[in-house]
């Protein structure tokens, strides 16, 4: 973990290098082109029509985009060092793991439950090593589950699915 | 004088109550660091589903509204604005508060708050009904325009880079266009079957403002928060009444600049703020004083970003165009509800939405009282540790997602749109154009193709979309707001560029 404790310097939260601003320029640019191709070649061609003109001036802008974004004049944003990648990445995989799989294979809640605890736990500036901060944890975790079972299935009445457990 | 009919609804006790708790909820969750007004507003909408239309828009409405004051809080005590909209307010709040006057400027935030606010309702009252019979004269193309226009204005206000902004804007419109086509049922762009029904406007607007908030919390990584509240001691309310009442030049100053930037589509209350206060910095005699604590800063500020609300949903309620990116969440609550912009909005549902403004109205009398009373809670709020910020906001952006229709589908629109929209956002791309897009795309299609239908037995479609006052009116002011957009956007990269050479 020690990326993420780490202070992002000065020199890191500059901003991104020109082709950290080229590769965005290149996937807006892969897009538009997908979205104008579909338009212009699926049937029936009425359902299409207007796809057609937005995917035709989004195609112009990503072009116009692309073009700025090679010459180094798109520098717009402040663009992903190192540092907040790797901060970054352990979390969005684990909220993908819970979304993508845990969510359904092992139910909602418990795949909740488990997924505020971890991400909670990762990100939480007190020490690992303490047992009082666990317990804050663990207490934090059931408290807060247990509001969003009432507000969601008591309240709501959200049937959410349920998988190996609840 | 048609709104003193619906005062009575606001009172019966589930709306009252809703007017509340969304109040003093609001309150709560503005003063948090990290958690938008716009985000707020996303993750309240399902729990609107179980209400009537008035009490689902009275709860967004309350939030809306106490969110943007509940900022100033976090801004005053911890010099962390809990929204872009209370930038300004930190500049000479916090200052009060470290001189030990906190009390003092929470008050008059509150207060100033309050005045902008009511003053910026009474202009929905009165703006409203105007505007939404000139909209009457509307035809199929000039919504189609409108719809255009809207997603213009905000691509180029809203973004620093014009070319960006519109490309999200074109991101949006394309959005709202995979599913079935409503004419044909032609399918379209449909890649995974989570995609068959369209992307869920409530599912896209909780990922596209939820998600990249709770990743710009993980990106803080584990470091400690050393943020120190300043400790506020009670001071007399009646002496900060009499400050801002007697502060005249500086409530009018905030409000005539909030109420007119709300009405401009797209605009919202960061700028409202930061212009009220550098106008009242430039009209006072001691400019000097403002940073260092004069009161007169947070009475700008906060009267200009309040009274920017209820402006911002004039363009909304008559044309279908936010005046904010929270206003346009605010749409996607009133279309799940049914309520459909425009007009003959006022003929259709009078009772839902007077009553919904006047609720706002007794929000913000609400929103005084509340705000003062819950400031010291809010700010102990703030303090929460981002983890479990983020922890929570993701649980309930999930719970929000999926019980939209009860489909995984949804949450796995949500969650994709969201990182990819913290990604954009990296690189200068906007979530409010791109939010617009997808509201407004389903309303510029099916006037493109009504349009295009009248336009066949007409005189062809050059004439029906291109000619006519209205229109060239329109199209006129969509050339101007991208003229205007990429004018600023030169002379901004020149500025950048000689600073760089420096």
């Amino acid at each position: 973990m020690n990326d993420l404790t780490s202070p992002i310097s000065s020199e890191q939260s500059n901003d991104a290098s020109r082709l950290g601003y080229l590769v965005p320029a290149i996937l807006i640019l892969g897009l538009a082109s997908i979205v104008a191709w579909l338009s212009y070649t699926q049937e029936p061609a009425s359902a299409f029509l207007f796809p057609r003109l937005i995917s035709t001036v989004m195609l112009l802008l990503a072009l116009w985009n692309f073009f700025r974004a090679a010459a180094g004049k798109s520098k717009v944003g402040k663009g992903l060092t190192r540092t907040t990648w790797m901060r970054i990445l352990p979390g969005i995989m684990l909220m993908a793991a819970f979304i993508f799989f845990a969510a359904k294979y092992l139910g909602f809640y418990v795949a909740s439950t488990g997924v505020f605890f971890l991400l909670y736990s990762g990100y939480d500036p007190a020490s690992h090593l303490s047992p009082k901060s666990w317990v804050k944890r663990i207490v934090v975790t059931i408290v807060f589950m247990g509001v969003v079972y009432a507000l969601f299935t008591l309240l709501l009445k959200v049937q959410t699915p349920r998988g190996i457990f609840l | 004088m048609e709104f003193l009919q619906y005062f009575g609804g606001v009172f019966e006790p589930t709306s009252f109550l809703l007017l509340i708790g969304g109040t003093i909820g609001g309150l709560i969750l503005g003063a948090t660091p990290g958690l938008s007004p716009t985000m707020a507003v996303a993750l309240l909408i399902p729990f609107t589903f179980q209400l009537a239309p008035t009490q689902g828009l009275i709860l967004l409405g309350a939030a809306y509204t106490s969110t943007v004051a509940g900022g100033a809080v976090s801004a005053i005590l911890l010099r962390i604005p809990g929204a872009p909209a209370n930038i300004a307010t930190a500049l000479d709040g916090n200052a009060m508060a470290v001189q030990g006057q906190g009390a003092k400027a929470l008050h008059i935030s509150f207060l100033s708050s309050g005045i902008g606010g009511v003053i910026g309702v009474f202009l929905l009252i009165f703006l409203t009904p105007v505007l939404a019979k000139w909209a009457l004269l509307f035809g199929p193309s000039h919504l189609f325009w409108m719809a255009i226009l809207g997603v213009t204005v905000i691509g180029s206000l809203d973004s620093k880079s014009f070319v960006k902004g519109l490309l999200s804007g074109c991101l949006g419109l394309w959005l709202s266009m995979i599913g079935y086509d409503d004419i044909q049922g032609a399918q379209r762009f449909i890649f995974h079957d989570a995609l068959t029904g369209g992307v869920s406007i409530i599912t896209a607007l909780i990922g596209i403002f939820a998600i990249p908030q709770v990743i710009e919390m993980l990106a803080v990584g584990r470091q400690r928060q050393d943020i120190a509240a300043v400790t506020v001691s009670k001071q007399p309310f009646l002496e900060s009444v009499k400050l801002t009442l007697s502060s005249v030049k500086s409530l009018s100053i905030g409000t005539v600049i909030g109420s007119f930037i709300g009405l401009i589509p797209g605009v919202g209350g960061q700028i409202a703020g930061l212009l009220a206060y550098d106008q009242t910095k430039k009209f006072s005699k001691n400019p000097e004083s403002f940073g260092q604590g004069n009161p007169q800063g947070v009475i700008a500020a906060e009267s200009a970003n309040n009274a920017m609300v209820g402006p911002s949903l004039v363009p909304l309620l008559t044309l279908s165009i936010p005046g904010s990116p929270t206003a346009a969440v605010l749409l996607g609550g009133l279309l799940i509800h049914g309520i459909f912009p425009g007009g003959d909005l006022f003929d259709n549902h009078p009772e839902v939405i007077w009553t919904f403004i006047n609720s706002m109205l007794i929000g913000q009398i609400l929103m005084v009282v509340f705000g003062i009373w819950v400031a010291g809670y809010a700010a102990k709020v703030a303090q929460v540790p981002k983890a479990i910020m983020a922890s929570a906001v993701l649980v309930l952006a999930v719970f929000g997602a999926y019980s939209v229709q009860q489909s995984m589908g949804d949450v796995y629109v949500m969650f994709v749109l969201g990182v990819a929209m913290y990604f954009l956002e990296k690189f200068g791309f906007s979530a409010a154009p791109l939010v617009l897009g997808l509201i407004l795309g389903p309303i510029a299609e099916a006037n493109f193709i009504q349009g295009s239908m009248i336009a066949n037995a007409m005189n062809g479609p050059f004439e029906y979309f291109m000619m006519g006052s209205l229109n060239l009116f329109l199209i006129v002011l969509v050339l101007a707001s991208i003229a205007w957009s990429f004018v600023t956007s030169r002379k901004e990269a020149k500025n950048a560029a000689a600073a760089g050479d420096a």
